[in-house]
């Protein structure tokens, strides 16, 4: 079972002090988040996307780029990557770039992102949505799985002969998540591919997420991938902790009451019960946390959302100490032994995917040779003249 | 005996409320009928003003808690509904429109729908049609042709001689009731049960 923490890296004023960190800061301390997760023994950390103020990480692969070099075990991936508003292509080479430069020590997550308007600064309708999600991934693995590509498609530009550089590691792509919250045409997809399904359940009750959840383990059987208890889940989370709950309860709460997110509504009391939120001493956050296998069976991947509401980075780096050196290890000894054989505990490592292409026969290769048709002294070598493509 | 289940919902504020007064008695003509119809008929009644500030949070953090959830449940799942409010500054009142605001918008698609308001004189009835009407309409609801509304003086049962209140009332619940007779009794149209195949979906492209 993995346990990590992902960030939606936003820049928000903290209550307490009235003090906000500026873009540099927040984009560094979201660098040494990462690293200390890493230092402290966490299994990973995830970015999210976003293009709009108060939010920082806008470009994921450049940040996790750095990171890969500066971490050691922890796997970088992402909570989500946008396939609606990005293009495949892009996707594409960006994270097989990230996943040579970690050596494999990365996955991503899909998803449709929570602000409408970037469909139209992206040049796209937040209608379509669900079908961007549909087509660009589908184009995305094939560019991926497929050295040469010829792709035409509703949303984007065809492609005939096209080869995305460089090929993935060991010739296996990178391990991909769907993340979704109340779509199952989402789960669906995830499903229908075999690829792991997350639900980022920290604003809804877990009625609803034990829904979803089960919706795609039963599409992932119907599709072939293996039994529903195999599917490969993921859940979000977040607590506050302190030794004495009562002490976390004061220190949390002016930071849950301003929140950008949920303060002024319901109560921290209310929100504590409705949600998966959950703040008290660690060995409350274990219960509550080692309950969860119960609502969506044994799964693989939990991720806290910690560094949120304008905690200032010190309280940050002791969140994750306390999760990393009683929360964790408890969960792990409550979680592991009720897990069936033949449930995996982990999503699949690169080395694992690569071991099974190898003995199926199914990597492919590591770099297409071919002469490059393409690159000339300028980019308008290649054109050809209106007046020669007529015939005039 | 089959089965309906008829949901009202009140958006009187006061209690006891005169809208809520209304709801019970458009209710209860409903019920009558579909009796007549051999339907038996369980009804939930709720009001707003209960689950009033569970609507702000739902506004605030995009999920329904609570008593709410229950609440939505129920009118999701029901065979027909009333909807009743008070008419505040020329419309319905905020918190029913602050509870409409939080459905999923396509929860009352189909779904029979008898609309009732109270306000002071019977110059305000035509709220009924000019904004309330329409909000459930935008819900693709399958409203009533009546909808009934209740002046102060119209539970005197002076304010009309020729067209009383408990007429109004009977006519309309005769309406929602035949409405729900003519239906399937049936769970609401669950969101996995429908949800396409990826082939389905990736046909629609």
């Amino acid at each position: 079972m993995q346990f990590g923490i992902f960030s939606v890296s936003d820049v928000t004023t903290d209550p307490t002090t009235g003090r906000t960190p500026d873009d540099t800061e927040r984009v560094r301390s979201m660098m040494a988040i990462a690293q200390h997760a890493d230092e402290a023994g966490l299994d990973v950390f995830a970015t999210g996307e976003h293009h709009n103020p108060p939010f920082v990480a806008s470009s994921p692969t450049t940040m996790l780029g750095y990171l890969a070099g500066t971490t050691k075990n922890i796997v970088l991936s992402t909570a989500t990557t946008l396939i609606t508003t990005n293009d495949p292509v892009k996707i594409a080479e960006d994270y097989a770039m990230l996943q040579i430069i970690a050596d494999g020590r990365m996955d991503l997550m899909m998803g449709r992102g929570n602000t409408g308007p970037v469909y139209p600064w992206f040049g796209k309708d937040i209608r379509q949505g669900i079908n961007l999600a549909l087509e660009n991934y589908a184009l995305l693995r094939r560019l991926w799985e497929e050295d040469v590509v010829d792709w035409q498609g509703k949303f984007r530009t065809p492609l005939q002969g096209f080869t995305a550089t460089p090929r993935p590691l060991d010739g296996v792509p990178p391990f991909v998540w769907h993340g979704s919250i109340r779509s199952p045409e989402i789960a669906e997809q995830a499903a229908y591919y075999g690829d792991g399904f997350f639900h980022n359940n920290i604003f809804w009750p877990t009625s609803h997420t034990q829904r979803m959840v089960q919706y795609y383990r039963q599409r992932f059987e119907h599709y072939g991938h293996g039994s529903a208890d195999q599917a490969i889940v993921g859940l979000g989370g977040q607590f506050f902790a302190r030794k004495n709950s009562q002490d976390a309860w004061n220190e949390f709460r002016p930071y849950f009451d301003k929140a950008p997110v949920y303060g002024h509504g319901p109560s921290m009391e209310e929100f504590t019960a409705e949600t998966p939120l959950t703040v008290g001493s660690p060995e409350q956050i274990i219960d509550r946390y080692a309950a969860m296998r119960e609502h969506v069976g044994d799964y693989q991947r939990q991720l806290f959302l910690i560094d949120h509401a304008g905690l200032p980075l010190k309280t940050v780096l002791e969140q994750i100490d306390i999760l990393a050196e009683e929360i964790v290890p408890a969960l792990r000894a409550e979680m592991e032994p009720k897990r069936p054989a033949h449930v995996p505990a982990d999503p699949p490592s690169h080395a694992e995917r690569a071991a099974a292409a190898r003995a199926d026969g199914a990597a492919h290769q590591a770099h297409v040779a071919g002469d490059d048709r393409w690159t000339g002294k300028s980019a308008e070598d290649g054109v050809v003249a209106p007046s020669a493509a007529s015939g005039r | 005996m089959s089965e309906r289940t008829i949901v009202t919902i009140s958006a009187g504020l006061g209690q006891p409320s005169s809208t809520r007064l209304l709801a019970d008695r458009l209710t209860e003509a409903t019920t009558e009928e579909l009796a007549a119809h051999g339907l038996d008929a369980v009804v939930h009644t709720y009001e707003l003003r209960d689950v009033a500030h569970e609507v702000v949070n739902a506004m605030l953090t995009g999920f329904p808690a609570g008593e709410l959830r229950e609440m939505l449940e129920a009118m999701t799942n029901a065979d027909g509904l009333v909807l009743t409010s008070p008419l505040f500054t020329t419309t319905y009142s905020g918190l029913f429109k602050s509870f409409i605001d939080v459905i999923d918008k396509d929860s009352l698609t189909g779904m029979p729908v008898l609309l009732g308001a109270t306000g002071g004189t019977a110059r305000h009835s035509l709220a009924l049609e000019y904004s309330m009407r329409p909000l459930l309409t935008y819900l693709r609801a399958d409203v009533v042709t009546t909808s009934v509304f209740a002046a102060t003086d119209d539970w005197s049962g002076e304010a009309d001689a020729v067209n009383p209140l408990p007429a109004r009332i009977r006519r309309a619940g005769r309406e929602l009731a035949e409405k729900v007779a003519g239906r399937e009794p049936g769970d609401a149209a669950d969101v996995y049960d429908d949800a396409p195949s990826f082939e389905e979906m990736f046909k629609r492209l």
